[in-house]
Formats: C-alpha cells, sequence, structure tokens
C-alpha cells in the first residue's frame, strides 16, 4: 500500500466517512474508493453493494480477482440517560468497541463520580444531539423513563438514521410512548425501527444483565443479516406473550 | 467496524513516517470456520512489532516472518493456510478453515 493511499484511508476514517480499498491480489494494484466517489468508478454498483453488506469480500472482475477491503466508521453508541444500567453498559461497549457518549441533563446522574472513563454530556438531548453528528454508524438507547428526555433524543435518532434504536421501559411504558409520539406525527413504520422493551429477552434483572441484553441486541443488528435478525426478534415476543 | 483497525492503520502510518519498513497484512479469503473474517488485518514493522489479528494467534507467527521478508523485498505475497497445507501442524488453524493473507509492504 503506498504511504499517501494510506493516509488518504485514515483521514476518510477520522472523518467518519466511509471508505473502501481494491486491492487487485495477483499483483498488488490498489486504489482508494471513497464513498463520494462510487458513483464514478467503473465498479460503482459492486463497490456499493459491498459497502452496504458493510463486510470485505473478495470479487471477480474482469477476470481478475479483486479484493475489496470496506472501511466503515467505528460504531458509536450514544446512551440517553446516566443511569445504574448506564454504568454497566458504558464500559460494555467500549469492550465491544463502541466509541460511547452519554447524555443526561440531571447533572447529579450525569457525574464524574459515576462515570469516569466515558464521554459525559450534562445536557438535554436536544442542545446536545446535534453537535455529536450522529449518522447511520450510531446506536442509540434511550434509558431515562423520562418522556421529557426520551422522546426528544428518540425524535432525533430516527432523523439520523441509527442502525439500532432501543427504549428502555415496560410494554405499557412503550404503549404510552407510541401514544406521545404518533401525536407528533411518527408513523408505525418509525416505531417499527424501535427496539422496545430494549434487548434481547434473556430473562435479565440485575443493571448489568440488562446491559448485556442490550448489548446482544446491538450486536444482532450489527451483525446479523437484516431478515436473520428480524425473524430472531419477531419469535421472541410471541413466545412471551402467548399464555 | 468495530475492529480498532482504527489504531492499527494509523500505527501503520506512524511507523512508516517515523522510518520503519511497514507491512499490512489482510485476511482476503476464508473457508471453513476460520477465526476471523475477511478484512481483518496485521500491521508489522521492521522490528517484528505487530498489531492486530488475523487468526485467533494460530497462524501470526509465520505471517511476521514472511511479512519481514515482504519489507526487505518490497513485493506483495499471498500466503495460505488451513488444515491441508504441509506446515499445518505448525502454523495451521486448529479449527479446520482455511484462509488467504495477502502481505504487502507500505512505501
Amino acid at each position: 500500500m503506498r504511504l499517501e493511499i494510506l493516509n488518504s484511508l485514515n483521514v476518510e476514517r477520522a472523518a467518519r466517512r466511509p471508505a473502501i480499498v481494491v486491492t487487485d491480489v495477483a499483483n498488488g494494484d490498489q486504489r482508494l474508493v471513497r464513498a463520494t466517489e462510487l458513483m464514478h468508478d467503473p465498479l460503482g454498483e459492486q463497490l456499493a453493494a459491498q459497502l452496504r453488506s458493510g463486510r470485505s469480500g473478495m470479487i471477480e472482475s474482469g477476470g481478475r480477482k479483486l479484493f475489496l477491503t470496506i472501511h466503515a466508521p467505528t460504531a458509536r453508541l450514544v446512551v440517553i440517560g446516566a443511569v445504574h444500567i448506564s454504568q454497566a453498559l458504558a464500559p460494555m461497549a467500549q469492550m465491544l468497541g463502541y466509541d460511547v457518549t452519554i447524555i443526561d441533563p440531571r447533572t447529579a446522574f450525569a457525574s464524574a463520580e459515576r462515570f469516569s472513563d466515558v464521554r459525559l454530556i450534562a445536557q438535554w438531548p436536544d442542545e446536545a444531539l446535534p453537535r455529536l453528528a450522529i449518522d447511520h454508524y450510531t446506536a442509540f438507547v434511550a434509558l431515562t423513563h423520562d418522556p421529557k428526555i426520551d422522546d426528544p433524543a428518540l425524535l432525533h435518532a430516527l432523523e439520523r438514521d441509527c442502525f439500532y434504536i432501543g427504549a428502555l421501559g415496560s410494554r405499557r411504558t412503550h404503549a404510552k410512548r407510541i401514544a406521545r409520539l404518533t401525536a407528533k406525527g411518527l408513523t408505525e413504520e418509525d416505531f417499527a425501527r424501535i427496539h422496545a422493551p430494549i434487548g434481547l429477552a434473556i430473562g435479565a434483572v440485575s443493571p448489568a444483565e440488562i446491559a448485556v441484553s442490550i448489548m446482544a441486541e446491538i450486536t444482532a443488528r450489527l451483525r446479523l443479516p437484516a431478515k436473520a435478525e428480524r425473524s430472531t426478534m419477531a419469535a421472541a415476543p410471541s413466545k412471551v406473550a402467548v399464555p | 467496524m468495530l475492529t480498532g483497525e482504527d489504531d492499527i492503520l494509523r500505527t501503520a502510518e506512524e511507523w512508516r513516517r517515523a522510518g520503519h519498513g511497514v507491512a499490512i497484512a489482510t485476511v482476503v479469503e476464508t473457508w471453513g470456520s476460520a477465526p476471523r473474517p475477511a478484512g481483518s488485518s496485521l500491521v508489522i514493522n521492521d522490528d517484528g512489532i505487530f498489531l492486530g489479528s488475523v487468526s485467533g494467534g494460530c497462524v501470526e507467527g509465520a505471517v511476521v516472518t514472511e511479512a519481514l521478508d515482504v519489507i526487505a523485498s518490497g513485493k506483495s505475497k499471498l500466503l495460505e493456510f488451513g488444515v491441508a497445507d504441509e506446515t499445518a501442524w505448525n502454523v495451521g488453524l486448529s479449527c479446520g478453515g482455511a484462509i488467504r493473507i495477502f502481505v504487502e509492504k507500505v512505501d
């Protein structure tokens, strides 16, 4: 790899812009294709498909074997609520490679004593969120139970097309949430994108266990093909709903 | 995503700018149950220091040796590891899979 390709790649990654390195493994020929250049690339369609899959892989083109290294931005986790669950969730997510930010306007919760090794913003979501430039490579969880804090945050997450959106609360709490947000113009399609009750059904009780169930659900959303994940998710509620 | 590759590639660039010989090894193909998916990479410098992984630790030693060779020659290499490999007992994958690794110099 030429140093200028490596440098350009690192610039794209630092700016959270997707990029693909195309390598002819037979002779080492190589080029970098930025997300914005996909349209003009002769292999544009194949590259775009590979980027959507999020996985690096080999393709054949004109009798040549080309390896496509997909460089998608590092996933972020934005947590609304500096609550007990967040104290377990933040280190777990960091261990899984997420860049974690916690937002809670309540300074009694959002204190450095409670959260020492994570970015903590003691502001209202509508103040803090726009500056974070949240994107598709972000997992978003709302954990405060407080509609004043969670609702505007969820609206923002839906708008920014986060790959995972979860909201804490029982089915009853979520039903009330749906009623409130419907009044704000959200549709069933929007609600289908919110995982609530949050987390995989593993019988989690303690804050740390709930954090495990949330990270497991986020991982499934990230790694499983959309269809398989949906059927897993669809299967879980029906098991508990049937008496 | 999620592999800490940011640090690995940034380190590779820093090593190169500091005057080190540097190579990048990338898993380009896998068969069967391979420990790391395609796209996983390892960066190596001419002191034999490496970061990242291309397997569960099974073949890294051999890859580093080959990478030092690539740094010296400047010519990229395509390596293959698997149970069918004659050196499998030493550097094969105990999981029964096979992988192909592309090793290139940063220049």
